[in-house]
């Protein structure tokens, strides 16, 4: 026999499933089964859970038959500003209003490329602020507040 | 004829001076989106959802639609021009369009394309009128059960189309399932894995989920290598098919577009499956299959029509049943629900007029996309030569904007960058998004008439196999199960992933 290799990608994915299964079958039984004639809000979730712990174990069972491509680069640059380019918008849309808040998503966002240039990132995010000011505010009349009270308005 | 008369009455509405522009922006905005690598349809009709809550519903609709087919459109430029399809659905014509224009004939293969499409295109609407009455008569006398069934047909169809592991597929949609259920117990009004989170007791926003799991994690993935995109792009001339070329093209494009109608029926089928069974099929009846993969026209006109019918028919299940072929027919129900219409059988009687003016504009937007695309392929050449970098920021600021007007929830965003982690990971582990999110729409349906089944049969399981139609459907799923499980199945499907890669 040969020594027990596991296929890095599959092993991972089989192991996400078990987690997040054993997640969502641990919260269920926090609620309400019920029976099968009147099911409680548990009872469909934790037969789903159950079976993706069951897909889970097949997967983390074939990752040690089968060596696949290796998982590769992941692009941490692209996760560390694309990420929280939404968050930002979240938490600003309020307090800064809609064009600071853009401005700044547009522009971190921006930086995820390694090519993007400070001033090019700058003229950019202006460039797409105003024109989805002008777009969604002006020409479709979305509810926003074009600057919020943090600034003073 | 009953027939002809609906058409008209969907002609009138769909040939409004504004249906047509919405029409028309939707077929542009598809085709921009086709031709710009990095977002898809999916993607795009999230993004834009919120831009047509201030239309009325058959304009939005008409838009979305045009949308969709215009992004099948656009992705086939692309797959021919520089051998990269901007869709999935059209990752199969770059095998060999792509060679057709290394060998000149980028112009002919993309009029073929663009005929192909548009043959399919009349076809299908004309079979999507014919269908959809009989089916919606049947889809009344559905109870929970038939439902029931049905949905769980539609996630079993839907990972024959995924790639490699199967059973990673069959652990996406569960997962799905699981996320759909995320917000307040129907019948007990319980909150259900909300995490104590308020803002979340409506259920996790399906827009956020689409944009994170299909945009976000498109964007990462493409960030990941930074290469210059080659542009070795073939000259466009002569876009006339040459006589033989025409000849060539007619047996293939009647196959694809009988294919196409059958698999775009299918829920979880749709257009991808289609494009790649008719490839398989053509190179098969081919006197000359060495032909293929150097720049067959079969290999162009077949599956550009069968993804075209695909893409038409699919609108069936959703129209009639209210049940998602695919991801994009998911964000029309979404779409339709924002606007106050219950997608179901009871929309063609309730509202004749919306239900066929979209059939009718189907064929407006291929119409407008076969005279409108022909001549503006140098303007979409051009938009190729946007650098990646300058889009990603773009698409990030609308998916933020998007994503924040629909219902003015700070925690929907959170949830767009959370599921576009998610995704990437998932992504990255080789699970495919689209039986996900499939399963994440039909989760909460799923439960709901599963649990209505079970109180009306008073907790008796049998009932799912001794009623007609729903046994049939129980039995047609366990039959593409069996299907995809077949050794021999699973090598071809291999094979024909392993083309499109």
């Amino acid at each position: 026999m040969k020594s027990v290799s596991i296929d890095p990608a599959n092993g991972a994915a089989g192991a996400l499933f078990i987690a997040i299964g054993a997640v969502f079958a641990f919260q269920a039984f926090g609620l309400e089964l019920g029976t099968t004639f009147r099911m409680g809000p548990g009872y469909f979730p934790l037969v789903l859970a159950l079976i993706l712990i069951f897909l889970g174990c097949i997967v983390l069972v074939q990752a040690t038959r089968v060596q696949g491509e290796p998982i590769g680069a992941f692009a941490w640059r692209g996760m560390l500003l694309i990420l929280p380019a939404p968050i930002i918008f979240g938490l600003t849309v309020r307090g800064l209003g809609f064009v600071p808040a853009l401005f700044l998503a547009a522009l971190i966002a921006a930086f995820a490329s390694t090519r993007m240039r400070p001033l090019m990132a700058i003229v950019l995010a202006a460039a797409v602020t105003l024109f989805s000011t002008l777009v969604f505010i002006k020409a479709l009349g979305l509810p926003f507040r074009l600057f919020g009270p943090w600034l003073g308005y | 004829m009953e027939l002809f008369s609906n058409l008209a009455l969907g002609l009138a509405t769909a040939a409004s001076p504004w249906n047509l522009l919405f029409c028309l922006i939707g077929v542009l905005l598809g085709t921009l989106v086709g031709v710009l690598p990095g977002i898809g349809a999916t993607a795009t009709i999230a993004m834009l959802l919120p831009i047509t809550f201030q239309l009325e519903p058959v304009s939005s609709l008409i838009m979305l639609a045009g949308i969709y087919y215009g992004a099948q459109y656009g992705g086939s430029t692309t797959a021919i021009l520089i051998n990269m399809p901007g869709e999935s659905s059209s990752a199969v014509t770059a095998l060999d369009g792509y060679q057709m224009a290394r060998r000149g004939k980028a112009g002919s293969a993309l009029a073929i394309a663009a005929l192909g499409s548009f043959f399919a295109g009349t076809v299908s609407t004309f079979l999507v009128a014919l269908f959809a009455p009989p089916l919606t008569s049947i889809a009344l006398q559905f109870g929970a059960a038939e439902y029931f069934s049905l949905m769980v047909v539609g996630l079993v169809s839907s990972i024959a189309l995924a790639h490699g592991s199967i059973v990673k597929a069959l652990g996406m949609v569960v997962l799905g399932l699981l996320l759909g259920l995320v917000g307040t117990d129907i019948y007990s009004g319980t909150p259900r894995f909300t995490f104590g989170i308020r803002e979340y007791s409506d259920g996790l926003n399906f827009v956020a989920v689409a944009v994170g799991v299909f945009g976000i994690a498109e964007i990462l993935r493409n960030l990941e290598t930074e290469k210059t995109r080659e542009l070795l792009m073939a000259k466009v001339g002569g876009l006339f098919p040459s006589r033989e070329d025409l000849r060539a093209m007619i047996a293939p494009m009647l196959r694809g577009t009988a294919i196409g109608s059958a698999l775009g029926i299918l829920p979880g089928g749709g257009a991808i499956l289609a494009a790649f069974a008719s490839y398989t099929v053509e190179k098969r009846v081919s006197k000359t299959p060495d032909e293929f993969g150097r720049g067959a026209v079969a290999g162009v006109a077949g599956p550009e029509s069968a993804n075209n019918a695909g893409a038409q028919t699919s609108f069936i299940p959703m129209l009639t049943l209210g049940i998602p072929a695919n991801p994009v027919m998911a964000l029309m129900i979404g779409a339709m629900i924002i606007q106050g219409i219950v997608p179901g059988p009871n929309v063609a009687t309730e509202q004749p007029a919306l239900f066929w003016g979209i059939i009718a504009s189907m064929w407006i937007g291929n119409l407008m996309l076969v005279i409108l695309n022909l001549p503006l392929i140098g303007l979409w050449v051009k938009l190729l030569t946007v650098p990646y970098y300058v889009l990603f920021p773009i698409i990030m600021a609308f998916c933020s904007i998007g994503v924040y007007s629909v219902n003015g929830n700070a925690y929907d965003l959170y949830a767009v960058a959370f599921f576009g982690l998610i995704g990437y990971v998932l992504a990255k582990l080789r699970c495919e998004p689209a039986p996900l999110l499939l399963g994440f729409v039909l989760g909460p349906l799923l439960e709901e008439n599963l649990r209505r089944a079970m109180i009306i049969s008073r907790g008796d399981p049998s009932v799912f196999v001794t009623r007609p139609i729903s046994a049939i459907l129980l039995l047609l799923a366990l039959a593409v199960l069996v299907v995809v499980f077949l050794p021999s199945v699973r090598k071809k499907r291999d094979e024909v992933f392993v083309e499109e890669d």
